[in-house]
């Protein structure tokens, strides 16, 4: 297990050094002057030429990636074109609200999910299963915002019991944080309830079906053991792919969500730096998506193997 | 069903006390939560023309002199007075001004914020080609000594539009114009809070205990900026439907521009008040690139502008009709230099059959234009349908291009053929103090390359601007501007579409809120 470890992680550099290479160029492609910008709409030609050359833009397209990759090697992510602020301080402000709403709805997720998706296979074909899978097909269906400015109508406007929007630290205030956590939390959670029960029931009917599982009701285990200890162990490999997948996508910014519940997260960050065009933080945000994504991964495979013994590596 | 909800709301009452307390400020200080057009990221008025860092530069920082509701320059940090030649003009600041640090305002500062304002302002650019000295005459005077008069000089120096004259510490000040600052220190009635301020998301304000207000009763940027809370914050909010709620739940007091779409669901709404603020509002306009056929004639031009009618145009882009104005005024409606020659097609509904007939005169060939639809921008989007249907019935073949818009502000900013990637027209939006005024309306320029974008190469309208700089009095500027108002109907140096206006929308706990170009938040309480 090290061994693979260390293997996989060496793996990594090669994919983020790609990744890096692929997006300073698309950027460097894309239509988008971020010292057009910066000026504004009376900037002179002249101006907006001497803007360009303060930013660095007008230096030749190797210069500039030898100057970001040499930073990033130092640890230095650089400077926002646009608010002059060093990048890394951008994203780990932005970092903790996302990280905070997904760990809590990626947890809503699962408690719910799990449990659900469990009882549908169990009573496969009766009106509980027919009930989640009704609710699986909505939770997929219905728009996000939706879901979203219902819960505000009915939970803040109408009854008056939580906030509208925004964010505020756990370490500042936890009752201010829990109170608008929940919306949003329950918003993005209605989306992954339904997917994770939805691949919970699917793959424990699969494992049901097992001769394994006859035996184990043959010998007379009880229902609740064949079913927890020896059918959804086998069958958590898939749900532990989606719940990884899922968490890596909800680190890499809802947009959306974070919209609606003005939540000042990763997401709403990479649109509005690909709106400026603030190329060194566009360029940080996806390498830092990329590493989640590797870094989850490499979690999710080393996690087969505690789950199921006979994936070794 | 009422009923329900009653008792669920009642029932509710033990749990909202629990989160009640998260929902309200940690102490009793009063704070006016804002939510504004869009969120602040460049903090450097001079650098951006941005509206939001303007705004944010009028609460930080204080001008020299400002510009009243009835456009009268009147003293601000400095009085000032003017030589019998018009050559001189000697400003005497205020007793008592501090920076922010608590140093004292001294002619050093502000000749130093003048000349970084001289090198990207338009208006400051024309002082300093006639500026023959700029110098301290004493612990609180400065004189400025002109080489010509140039009676614009103190009219430029209280713009309320973008890279408007702020005064700034010698040591910020002598940064390169074309270099971001780095510190906000102002001596504005509002101190900038760096510790708390996050780029995009919120900006906050303290009050500034040893502001000294100007005298004379406040009104639009002169007069006492009073400052009667501890703190403003600006939280930004991407959704307007968000602010509005947030707005309702009592979570926010203050929501700068709220879509006419969405204002019946807080008009009538107990607690919550109404009214557009930015009385003069904005106009929307064509631009076209003369560079390139065909808009390089001025038939084509003209048959351009016969055929697009404003009313369409504004129904499209606003829908509410108490929000709009037709309005035939290039320097807009409700301006001192409200002038209407000329704009008769633009004003009554276009005039297809006109310009087919124009189009016929002209060297227009049938070559597809260019028209660069941008299609992130909500009041931006609509111009460009309008134009284009109304354009193909005159008979132009329209080649419309969407693209989000900071595609196309560096797409404009190409002289390339438009069959290689350039453009023909696009269109964009300005609030009116940024064109009620020939010396700032920067579509007027005629220097071809050195103007803006579009380079219209046109030594009259250059000759107009010039006696309009060296007219004595607002009679004479009067007559000149309604000469300019014939001319660039008469050359379409641009198309005028009319002036639009947008509510706000705050809390009645506010009180003193008053209206201005755009949000000041000096003189209001908050109970």
């Amino acid at each position: 297990m090290p061994t693979y470890f260390i293997r996989r992680v060496l793996a990594a550099i090669p994919v983020m050094l790609v990744v890096a290479v692929f997006v300073f160029l698309l950027l460097r492609l894309t239509p988008g002057d971020p010292a057009a910008i910066l000026a504004g709409d009376m900037a002179t030609p002249d101006q907006l030429e001497k803007i360009r050359t303060s930013l660095g833009l007008n230096e030749p397209v190797y210069v500039q990636f030898t100057r970001w990759i040499g930073g990033l090697l130092q640890g230095d992510f650089g400077t926002s074109l646009i608010s002059n602020t060093p990048v890394i301080d951008l994203v780990a402000d932005r970092m903790w609200p996302t990280i905070w709403i997904a760990l809590i709805t990626i947890t809503l997720s699962v408690i719910v999910a799990v449990p659900m998706g469990v009882l549908a296979a169990w009573k496969h074909r009766s009106w509980v299963d027919h009930a989640v899978m009704t609710f699986s097909v909505l939770g997929f269906s219905v728009p996000v915002f939706v879901i979203g400015y219902l819960l505000i109508k009915l939970f803040a406007l109408d009854l008056g019991w939580l906030p509208v929007q925004g964010y505020i630290a756990p370490s500042q205030d936890f009752a201010a944080f829990a109170a608008r956590a929940v919306l949003p939390a329950l918003t993005l959670a209605s989306i992954y309830i339904a997917l994770i029960a939805r691949m919970t029931r699917a793959s424990l009917l699969d494992v049901l079906g097992e001769d394994y599982v006859r035996t184990a009701r043959a010998k007379g285990l009880t229902e609740r053991r064949v079913l927890f200890r020896h059918a959804l162990r086998n069958a958590a490999v898939p749900v532990m792919t989606v719940i990884g997948t899922g968490f890596a996508l909800l680190i890499s910014g809802v947009v959306v969500t974070e919209s609606v519940f003005n939540i000042p997260g990763l997401g709403r960050l990479t649109v509005d730096s690909i709106f400026a065009r603030d190329y060194p933080v566009i360029q940080a945000l996806i390498l830092l998506t990329s590493g989640v994504y590797v870094g989850v991964n490499l979690i999710i495979d080393l996690s087969y193997s505690l789950l199921d013994p006979r994936i070794r590596y | 069903m009422t009923a329900f909800w009653s008792n669920l709301r009642r029932g509710a009452v033990a749990a909202s006390a629990l989160t009640l307390s998260a929902m309200l400020p940690a102490n009793a200080e009063t704070t006016i939560t804002a939510v504004m057009h869009s969120g602040l990221r460049v903090l450097d008025p001079v650098i951006t023309t941005a509206h939001i860092t303007r705004d944010n530069a009028f609460m930080v920082f204080d001008t020299l002199v400002a510009l009243n509701s009835d456009f009268e320059v009147t003293p601000q940090m400095a009085d000032f007075e003017v030589s019998a030649d018009g050559l001189t003009y000697t400003f005497t600041l205020r007793d008592g001004l501090k920076w922010h640090d608590g140093g004292d305002v001294t002619p050093a500062d502000c000749i130093a914020s003048i000349k970084r304002w001289m090198q990207r302002d338009g208006g400051g650019q024309m002082i300093n080609d006639r500026m023959a000295s700029l110098e301290a005459t004493g612990d609180k005077t400065f004189v400025l000594t002109l080489t010509e008069p140039f009676p614009y000089t103190l009219e430029a120096m209280a713009k309320v539009s973008s890279l408007a004259l702020f005064m700034m510490p010698e040591r910020i000040a002598s940064a390169p114009a074309n270099e971001a600052i780095t510190e906000f220190v102002g001596s504005g009635p509002f101190k900038f809070v760096a510790d708390e301020f996050q780029p995009g998301v919120k900006v906050v304000y303290e009050k500034f205990d040893d502001y000294v207000p100007a005298p004379g009763p406040r009104s639009w940027f002169s007069g006492a900026k009073d400052v009667l809370v501890d703190r403003v914050e600006w939280v930004t909010m991407p959704d307007a439907q968000t602010t509005m709620n947030a707005l309702m739940n009592g979570e926010i007091d203050f929501m700068e521009s709220v879509p006419v779409d969405l204002l019946p669901l807080l008009e009538g709404m107990p607690g919550i008040k109404t009214e557009v603020l930015s009385t003069l509002g904005a106009v929307t306009i064509g631009r076209m690139n003369f560079k390139h056929p065909p808009f390089d004639d001025p038939k084509v031009r003209q048959a351009a502008k016969l055929a697009i009618s404003q009313e369409n145009v504004l129904t499209a882009l606003i829908g509410n009709s108490e929000y709009f104005q037709v309005c035939g005024a290039i320097f807009g409606c409700g301006t001192p230099y409200e002038f209407t020659d000329g704009s008769e097609s633009l004003t009554s509904g276009g005039d297809i059959e006109a310009a087919k007939a124009m189009l016929a005169e002209s060297s227009y060939d049938g070559t597809p234009i260019v028209l660069m639809q941008p299609t992130d921008v909500v009041t931006l989007t609509a111009q460009p349908i309008v134009a284009a249907q109304a354009l193909r019935e005159a008979g132009f073949n329209v080649d419309m291009q969407p693209m989000d818009w900071q595609t196309l502000v560096t797409r404009r900013a190409s002289q390339i053929p438009p069959a290689e990637g350039g453009w023909n027209l696009f269109f964009t939006n300005w609030i009116v103090p940024e064109v009620s005024n020939p010396l700032g309306n920067v579509m007027l320029n005629g220097r071809g390359d050195q103007a803006w974008f579009g380079w219209p190469e046109d030594p009259e309208i250059e000759d107009l601007l010039k006696a309009f700089a060296e007219a004595p009095d607002l009679a004479a500027q009067q007559a000149i501007t309604q000469q300019i108002q014939a001319h660039v109907m008469e050359n379409v140096n641009y198309i005028h579409l009319g002036q639009y206006f947008s509510p706000s929308a705050w809390s009645t706990k506010l009180s003193g809120v008053e209206p201005a170009p755009f949000p000041v938040f000096w003189g209001i309480s908050k109970e």
